[in-house]
């Protein structure tokens, strides 16, 4: 007896490597999704008996590519190929396909997969869109519950996205079949990561929200897949750990009301060690190459507040140098915004105020330049000035948490005036 | 006699695992070690984090990842206290110094559970 369980996780992370290597065997996104579909029911129906294959990867698209071809033959009147029974004992194939499997084909497929997601004529939402569907295997409502938006609005994006890129493919401009170059490989890479990056974003600005939750897993997940795909790019070392080292604060990161807590008022105690501990091992592993990118820099920021047990043993002056690196890296209002928070901190909120003045423009529709603006004023006695900023914020909150928290400086102020 | 179980699985299924499904393995699990506890035959237990989180020291060189040969076979293991991955590799360069042929994976643990055994010397080590 093979546990449920035990399959339906199996078939969750075998997903990615069979949809691609399918993928690469049809040149069909549909049919791929349909063989590795018809090979899960497969997989449903012989795991249980005959146990477990000792690569599921290599069983699913054996069957996979067999109930393809299968089809395809049928479809053209053929003969049929043998019935299931012959083809599901894998014992002889399975260890040399395995084999094979384990090459570079394997980890350009996966990689090509996700990167077909990435195709930078759709928007941003639509590429993690399409990755949850694709490359994860989340139903259609499990991703429309997660961007808050109707079932058929959902399926419909991603139909349409799906058919940018058939049309893409059909006029010569697709993703190419063969192994990407070294350079190729490694903008491939660039693309994935900011599409992870993005996914567990929209996962994180929504953490109150149990159905948007899960996408920072999901997110952590990919970067694992990726780790053990390319086991020696730091940036993607530095991607990981970012993810692992702020998920750890989900436990801490919401009161019981559902406000949002700020870092320095969040119980370390309630810090998740497990991910911290993982986090931490990676942004270690990536420094030692000496090739610094935007996501080693920002976990590394996140890993100075994971190792400060209290708020107060936090390397404020290390993390200024960090963020005034991510300025020259990836030169942003928003990394200047941050900055600037810290720099609060150790220079006073009168020159972190002067050194935001000039990004209003630009972040005029940010909930986090009003918040913060707001509470640099508040700092400074300019009950006034901090009240339209944090009226401001309020507007732009995506989140009642966010818009708890806001509220709850507005009534404080309130309050003051009233006394 | 002293025992060491060794327990392997297929890392990416385990690590796909949602939380519900992995608390519920822990839970499982701590129902044998509690068994074991009571009966005085549970040493130190741990569960490692995932190799991608591993560094391996072969020589004097640092790969990336996990230690990935079926050539050599594991003899043995230690759990070592220390600030980060430096200080690891500190170590295993000293060990690697007095038993050159040997390959060090330094591999971050997820959950130390120390001594439970009434008789044995006890010592809280921190998991990182």
């Amino acid at each position: 007896m093979t546990d449920l369980a035990w399959i339906h996780g199996a078939l969750t992370a075998a997903r990615p490597q069979a949809v691609g290597a399918l993928l690469r065997y049809f040149r069909d996104m549909d049919r791929a999704e349909e063989a590795y579909q018809e090979a899960c029911l497969r997989a449903l129906k012989n795991w249980p008996q005959k146990g477990p294959p000792r690569d599921p990867a290599a069983w699913l698209i054996l069957v996979g590519r067999n109930a393809g071809l299968d089809g395809v033959r049928r479809q053209a009147r053929d003969t049929v190929l043998p019935p299931d029974e012959a083809i599901s004992d894998l014992e002889d194939v399975e260890a040399p396909l395995a084999e094979r499997l384990d090459g570079a084909d394997y980890r350009d497929d996966v990689l090509r997969l996700l990167f077909i997601c990435c195709h930078p004529e759709l928007p941003a939402v639509q590429q993690v869109a399409l990755a949850l569907r694709i490359v994860s295997g989340l139903t259609v409502p499990q991703i429309a519950r997660a961007f808050l938006v109707s079932d058929a609005a959902m399926e419909q994006r991603i139909t349409r996205a799906k058919q940018r890129i058939a049309q893409r493919n059909r006029e010569g401009a697709g993703v190419p079949f063969e192994a990407p170059g070294a350079v190729e490989r490694a903008e491939r890479l660039a693309a994935v990561a900011a599409m992870i990056y993005l996914l567990f974003n929209e996962g994180y600005s929504g953490a109150s929200d149990p159905a948007r939750a899960p996408l920072c897993d999901e997110a952590i997940r990919l970067a694992r897949l990726l780790l053990r795909l390319f086991p020696t790019e730091p940036e993607i070392m530095g991607l990981a750990a970012l993810m692992l080292l702020q998920q750890s604060r989900l436990g801490a990161r919401f009161d019981a009301e559902g406000e949002a807590v700020l870092l320095e008022d969040q119980d370390r105690g309630l810090w998740d060690s497990k991910l911290i501990g993982e986090g931490l091992a990676l942004i270690d592993k990536a420094m030692r190459h000496n090739q610094p990118g935007p996501y080693q820099v920002q976990a590394a920021i996140a890993a100075i507040h994971a190792r400060a047990a209290r708020p107060a043993e936090t390397d404020w002056e290390n993390i200024d140098a960090l963020y005034a690196a991510l300025e020259r890296m990836q030169p942003s209002p928003v990394v200047t915004l941050n900055r600037a928070v810290v720099i609060a901190r150790l220079k006073g909120a009168d020159v972190a105020l002067e050194m935001i003045a000039p990004l209003e423009e630009r972040l005029a529709g940010y909930f986090p330049y009003f918040a913060t603006r707001g509470a640099f004023l508040l700092q400074l006695g300019r009950g006034n000035e901090a009240r339209t900023a944090f009226t401001r914020a309020i507007a732009l909150a995506a989140s009642p948490a966010e818009a708890a928290h806001i509220r709850r400086h507005l009534d404080r102020l309130a309050a003051v005036k009233v006394s | 006699m002293l025992y060491t179980l060794l327990c392997y699985n297929k890392e990416d299924v385990v690590w796909s695992w949602s939380r519900a499904e992995d608390d519920a393995v822990m839970s499982r699990l701590s129902v044998v070690h509690e068994k074991l506890v009571k009966e005085g035959k549970l040493g130190p237990s741990l569960r490692l984090l995932p190799t991608t989180a591993a560094a391996t020291l072969r020589g004097n060189v640092v790969i990336d990842g996990p230690f990935a040969e079926t050539k050599e076979q594991l003899l043995g293991f230690y759990v070592i206290d220390v600030e980060n991955l430096d200080a690891a590799l500190d170590v295993a360069r000293e060990l690697s110094a007095a038993n050159p042929t040997s390959v060090y994976e330094i591999r971050p643990i997820a959950l130390y559970v120390p001594e439970a055994r009434a008789d044995a010397p006890r010592e809280m080590i921190k998991a990182y």
